[in-house]
């Protein structure tokens, strides 16, 4: 073929391709409505809505830190840029007051906007496709008869070519699998409950799931963890790091109170999690931790009999704290800040919330890396405001590098059968020179208070 | 063990289990009153110091951490007879009731003011969260640090302490 | 009662007086009593003169007021620095009576064997009592001087005035008080009536005056008992028992005992504690301890679920505190009847209870911020099976009480264990977990109101019945600590007994001050203390004003009248007029409509009915999605009598405001069947900066000439009040169930 006709059919491919993915990505408007009148909403609707959003977490990403809730501007960090969350207030010109019910479904089902544009999945629509249109349309209830608050929020901040929208429908073609949640007739009710609740609105995975270089998740390692915003999110199928295995029992306890006496406390990101989840029906917390627990699966002798180890170890530092301390392993400077500044607390003597865990039980220190304690070491867990609830100090003024790296490694020899973590001096002065950056939530998910709408401060 | 620390501008070698919280090397080996036990555990503020200019709880800060650290109480913020824009602030304002957790709330303050000399009302409430009051003194507490940042601010401009 | 003796009245107090001095000493009682104290059963031999204030329990000037030839003048009080400013205050008062500059005074504070005993600083009445005592005896010191100073020159004694601490004559003489105390005796009763400097003289009292007190505490003086530090002194920690009651079994101490520091491991029976060198080591001794303390036993506590609600039905005997007109069978056109709930509260001190106690030649010497030196003295002494001369008590500063915490019994503690180190001090400090564990509580309490309004909306008919345990178990009795209870022979706690007195003890302030003319009101007394409880700020008067000013706006909104005119209407006091009309007026109190999430509330009452008067109006946001609920602005006005120190009016009304919300809005001991499980501030969360007000404004009633009114406790129950009267107004909810903690305000909203 002469370069002419071979450029001239090229063209043609390309334009009738760019046709192709243009007819394609093409999303319509669905024409804006007037405000649905909050009388006109089935309360009892509007009152499931607020037990979905609570599954769905719907309040921590779209509240801004001390902003009014739902109101958006809540900036979430990603490879790509930054994306701001938007206005889910009833709003007629910021918010959502003009989409319909039909529009408010499709943004769910399909991740787009009323207007027509494709949305980031940083709105894990992945996750909320699964959605019924039964419960979409109490979360639009609920939504509808929230508070109206004139907020525009922040714009995105993503460079070419991430801004351009209509990219997006490439990704979805890639990743992302539209359609309501089926369940499987061949399994128990509470199970498909489970599936929907974990899988769908509470997007467990959006954050316990690793992600690829297009920041879609890695299907074949479901729940296998990984690192949100510089916490890390375990594993919470077979391979998680728990010393003292989950089971259906503790996590349901877990996930609504926001503590267990074998794991400790929720904190972190996990934290408005629990707070939510504490406000909703039990049987749902119940549901969602029966489902995950079967992912986990049941552990084999060798990880039941770590479990034991770990709760005899426990013991023995209650009932002989100076043997204990006697036979513990590891001299010098990290074992002597240990007894001096953590044990106190930790001994086990007080169990969670109040007191500090023992650290033979502990995820974090038997975890992939030290991010977690060093999070927390440095910048403490603030107490929720007003609530009996867990809370640590802040040692980020006392502890310098090297004092911190050899209380963790001390803390990995003493606590943890594990082989030492690679990463701890790296991560350790990345933390505490500012460039791994730490959100700091308040321990608002150990309480059994509502939730906060914004649980984030500054550290 | 003995542990070199500066407190308050002084050197001193602390004979002491290396184990001991700085609360009670300030108070029983240094006699010094200013940071008081009010839960040992982190959670009240009446213990706060300055380490190096940050507000600090030194009921949770072992003395094996500080070797070569510079530790302020609120003695080094003035005296008696010659107090300090802080503590001439805090009896301006007569901000206090029991007066426990005063040397705490000051401590914390200072520790704001010197970072940030111009910090606001809001700045000043957040930066003293940490810290309880059971008496309710919280507004005089705020009217105080704000006044204190005045007289560093006037201090300042003249040349002298803050 | 005291030191000294009460003698037969004088030739010339009986001249002084004048007509009949006798007195009914049952009334007197009735008028000064403060809870706790027993009540005589019968009146005394001798009839005794009306002496004004704590005088008459030691009339003799000198108890209160003596100088010396330097002309050093020293002022005595019973009564003790609480944080509350007191020391100042009294200062002021001794000051402008004495015609001296305040920084020629030196006050010595509540000392079993200097200051006259004036039982407990409580129920806000050390102005009332001891101010007044002071005041007079103040004024009479410095007529006696001037008698003296008439009688040396030979002149009468209207040419001679008092000035800067002299004598002086119109042609300048002068005369110094030193140089007129040798030829002067103070020790003469004091007169039933004193010349009392009028108000427009005055240059000390009335003024904002500084805390003498202050600069000491920002510039690390060593002002508290936790700062003491005496020669040999050794550190002690106490072991408690993981409930009351508990017996400790066998014990073998041997690993604490050759701890680093261990002087000793002290063990009386089930009272457990160990004596180290150094403060750190003693905690480090404690711990250990802790571990291999076995116990046993103890008192199973109620299942939290429907506690209170159970009040109702457990044995109680009633008192009838106030009964006027007909309450059955009036016909009103409305009626209203809710319950309202209280739970228990701690203290919650700042800096938990500590005492340094030393066993030298017999006498125990006690330092502590008990609020009762003598009582705790008694209490001590009867422990220890000694006299009470061998037993003396200082106070010394410690962190605010609000009322009786554990600091007498961190005094018994300490008693005990010196007995154990003879000769060198003991330093017992509590621990935090101890202090909120162990402190007696504010207990909870159940009221029932019933009221009727009649056609014109005023209110014809109040019923008003309360459940309570006593709210005072001061020592009193050896019984009443906690040390004493776990000796081998425990001493049995007294058992509480009603009384109905008019200062009110879980009855206070639960008749309204409004003018009902049918109303009856009950205690049911409930003499079992499951929880340990006794006084906390404001005793009943929190629950009681709570439940009649949230009823008030009730009962306002069927009469569709305004909150602050419906008060107005049944307020015949001109007193308490005047301060309703001042906070409505400072918070531009208006019926405006408010926008979304804001309401505002108002609330009234005289403490205990015959102390300060205090309205307060407040703006509160509600946020919807959460129940979070938080006061912006509060205004308040106080009427305090006569003021001493308006600042320190202003100080205490602030925080008990603060203090008051913090308890309304989110404070309740935790406990299961086990035990207590509220034992630091995390389990126990009190209000921190982030929540406390934008602003509040404490307006000041000038009443010169009239009687001081006791002033720290005025704010609680309006405050709780005020704030449920503002969520109703945000929300349109009535909140009945304290604390009003965010799951419940959420509850009343809904979705």
């Amino acid at each position: 073929m002469r370069p002419l006709r071979l450029l001239a059919v090229l063209a043609l491919v390309l334009v009738l391709g760019g046709a192709a993915f243009l007819a394609y990505a093409w999303r319509s408007e669905i024409d804006p409505a007037d405000p649905p009148a909050p009388a006109s909403l089935d309360p009892a609707l509007a009152a499931r809505g607020s037990e979905l959003a609570a599954i769905g977490n719907c309040n921590v990403c779209h509240t801004a830190p001390n902003g009014e809730p739902f109101a958006g501007g809540l900036g979430i960090p990603t490879p790509f840029g930054t994306i701001y969350s938007t206005n889910i207030t009833p709003d007629p010109e910021t918010g959502i007051g003009r989409w319909s019910e039909a529009a408010f479904i499709r943004s769910m089902r399909e991740g787009v906007d009323r207007e027509g544009r494709h949305l980031y999945p940083a709105f894990p629509y992945d996750h909320f496709t699964l959605v019924t249109d039964e419960d979409n349309r109490a979360l639009y209830a609920f939504l509808m008869t929230r508070r109206a608050v004139a907020a525009t929020p922040t714009a995105n901040e993503l460079s070419f070519p991430f801004n351009v929208r209509l990219l997006l429908a490439g990704w979805k073609a890639l990743f992302f699998k539209e359609g309501a949640f089926r369940p499987d007739p061949g399994r128990p009710a509470e199970w498909n409950r489970g599936r929907y609740l974990a899988e769908g609105l509470s997007h467990c995975g959006a954050c316990h799931t690793p992600r690829n270089r297009f920041g879609a998740e890695e299907a074949t390692q479901h729940f296998s963890g990984a690192e949100v915003e510089n916490w890390t999110a375990y594993a919470i199928n077979a391979a998680s790091p728990a010393p003292v295995p989950w089971d259906a029992e503790s996590l349901a306890a877990y996930l609504r109170h926001g503590w267990h006496e074998r794991h400790g406390v929720s904190r972190g990101p996990m934290a408005p999690v629990t707070a939510n989840l504490g406000s909703v029906p039990e049987a749902d917390a119940r549901a969602i931790a029966a489902y995950v627990a079967e992912i986990m699966g049941q552990p084999n002798q060798e990880r039941r009999a770590r479990g034991e180890a770990a709760l005899a170890a426990t013991r023995r530092d209650i009932e002989a704290p100076l043997a204990a301390r006697a036979g513990a392993t590891g001299n010098g400077i990290g074992a002597a800040i240990y007894a001096s500044a953590c044990e106190g607390c930790h001994s086990g003597r007080r169990p969670p919330p109040f007191g500090g865990l023992n650290l033979h039980l502990s995820t974090a220190v038997n975890g992939p890396n030290p991010q977690n304690i060093i999070n927390v070491v440095l910048f403490g867990l603030p107490a929720a405001k007003g609530e009996p609830s867990a809370m640590m100090p802040a040692y980020r003024s006392v502890l310098n590098e090297d004092q911190l790296v050899a209380l963790l490694e001390h803390m990995r020899e003493r606590f943890s059968d594990r082989p030492a973590w690679t990463d701890t001096r790296e991560r350790v002065a990345a933390t505490i020179r500012g460039e791994r950056r730490i959100t700091v939530y308040r321990m608002d998910g150990t309480t059994q208070a509502p939730p906060e709408s914004s649980m984030r401060t500054t550290p | 063990m003995t542990v070199t620390l500066s407190v308050n501008g002084k050197t001193h070698r602390v004979e002491a289990d290396p184990e001991t919280p700085l609360l009670y090397v300030l108070r029983d080996d240094l006699q010094l009153n200013g940071a008081k036990y009010g839960c040992g555990i982190g959670q009240c503020g009446s213990c706060t110091v300055m380490v190096d200019g940050e507000a600090v709880l030194s009921c949770v800060t072992p003395l094996l951490l500080l070797e070569g650290r510079k530790v302020t109480t609120v003695e080094g913020l003035g005296t008696l007879e010659n107090p300090g824009p802080m503590q001439r602030a805090f009896i301006e304002e007569q901000a206090a009731q029991c007066g426990y957790c005063i040397p705490g709330m000051m401590m914390r303050a200072q520790a704001l003011l010197q970072a940030d000399p111009a910090a606001g009302e809001a700045a000043v409430r957040a930066q003293l969260e940490p810290n309880l009051c059971r008496c309710g003194t919280h507004m005089r507490i705020v009217k105080a640090v704000m006044r204190a940042g005045e007289l560093m601010r006037q201090n300042s401009r003249s040349g002298g302490a803050t | 009662m005291t030191g000294y003796d009460v003698k037969s009245p004088t030739r010339r107090g009986i001249l002084a007086a004048g007509g009949s001095l006798v007195v009914s000493f049952s009334l007197l009682s009735r008028a000064y009593s403060q809870e706790g104290e027993v009540q005589p059963t019968a009146p005394p031999a001798q009839p005794k003169a009306k002496l004004p204030g704590s005088l008459s329990g030691d009339p003799f000037l000198d108890a209160w007021i003596r100088i010396d030839a330097k002309g050093e003048v020293t002022v005595f009080t019973g009564k003790a620095e609480l944080g509350q400013g007191v020391k100042t205050a009294l200062i002021q008062i001794a000051a402008e009576e004495l015609e001296l500059d305040p920084t020629a005074i030196h006050l010595v504070t509540a000392d079993t064997t200097r200051t006259p005993d004036e039982g407990y600083t409580a129920g806000s009445q050390s102005i009332q009592n001891s101010g007044t005592a002071i005041r007079h005896a103040a004024a009479q010191v410095r007529e006696i001087l001037i008698a003296q100073a008439a009688s040396r020159w030979q002149v009468a004694a209207d040419q001679l005035r008092a000035e800067n601490g002299m004598i002086m004559r119109a042609d300048g003489q002068s005369l110094a008080y030193g140089d007129l105390v040798s030829d002067t005796n103070l020790h003469v009763e004091a007169t039933p009536q004193s010349r009392l400097k009028p108000a427009s003289s005055f240059k000390v009292m009335g003024q904002p005056m500084r805390r003498v007190d202050i600069p000491a505490k920002v510039t690390g003086a060593p002002v508290y008992v936790q700062d003491m530090r005496l020669p040999g002194m050794v550190h002690a920690r106490v072991v408690r028992p993981p409930r009351p009651g508990a017996t400790l079994g066998a014990l073998d101490a041997s690993a604490v005992e050759t701890m680093p520091g261990v002087v000793a491991v002290v063990r009386n029976g089930s009272f457990l504690a160990v004596v180290a060198e150094r403060e750190f080591q003693a905690i480090q001794a404690m711990r250990v301890l802790e571990g291999v303390a076995q116990w046993s036993g103890g008192v199973k506590l109620p299942k939290p679920d429907g506690f209170i609600q159970s009040l109702k039905s457990v044995p109680s005997q009633e008192g009838v505190v106030s009964e006027k007109g007909q309450t059955s069978g009036v016909a009103g056109a409305k009626t209203f009847q809710a319950t309202f709930t209280r739970p228990y509260q701690i203290h919650g001190s700042i800096g938990p209870s500590c005492a340094v106690a030393q066993l030298d030649n017999g006498t125990t010497t006690v330092w502590s911020h008990t609020q009762g030196v003598y009582p705790d003295r008694a209490a001590i002494s009867e422990m220890l099976g000694v006299k009470p001369e061998q037993v003396r008590v200082i106070h010394v500063e410690g962190s605010g009480c609000y009322g009786h915490n554990g600091a007498d019994d961190a005094a018994a503690d300490a008693a005990l264990i010196a007995q154990a180190v003879p000769g060198r001090p003991v330093r017992l400090q509590w621990m935090r977990e101890q202090e909120h564990m162990w402190e007696p509580y504010g207990p909870a309490m159940l009221t029932e109101v019933r009221a009727a309004l009649d056609d014109a909306g005023r209110i014809v008919a109040w019923n008003y019945d309360l459940w309570s345990n006593t709210h005072s178990t001061r020592p009193g009795p050896a019984g009443s600590l906690i040390a004493a209870q776990s000796l081998p022979t425990p001493f049995q706690p007294p058992p509480a007994k009603l009384s109905i007195s008019p200062s009110g003890n879980g009855d206070r302030n639960a008749v309204p001050l409004y003018a009902i003319p049918n109303l009856r009101v009950i205690w049911h007394f409930l003499p079992d203390m499951p929880l340990r409880v006794s006084a906390l700020r404001g005793l009943g008067a929190y629950a009681n004003v709570f439940a009649i000013e949230s009823t008030m706006d009730e009962l306002a909104l069927m009469a569709g009248a305004d909150p602050v005119e419906f008060r107005l209407r049944h307020m015949e006091d001109p007193r308490g007029r005047a301060v309703i009309e001042a906070a409505a007026k400072g918070f531009g109190w208006s019926s405006d409509e408010l926008p979304e999430g804001r309401g505002r509330g108002f609330a009234f009452a005289r403490y205990k009915n015959l102390a300060a008067y205090l309205a307060l109006a407040l703006d509160m946001e509600v946020e919807r999605e959460t129940g979070r609920s938080r006061i912006t602005r509060v205004v308040a006005a106080i009427d305090s009598g006569e003021i001493v120190n308006p600042d320190g009016i202003r100080n205490q009304t602030e925080g008990g405001i603060i203090q008051a919300a913090s308890w309304t809005l989110y404070e309740a001991v935790s406990f299961d069947e086990d035990g207590i499980t509220s034992m630091d501030w995390s389990s126990y969360p009190i209000m921190r900066f982030g929540a406390v007000p934008e602003s509040i404004d404490v307006r000041i009633m000038d009443r010169p000439g009239e009687p001081f009114l006791g002033t720290g406790e005025a704010a609680q129950g309006p405050t709780a009040a005020a704030i449920g009267n503002a969520i109703r107004s945000a929300t349109g909810k009535r909140l009945y169930d304290l604390p009003f903690r965010a799951e419940k305000v959420k509850a009343a909203i809904g979705v």
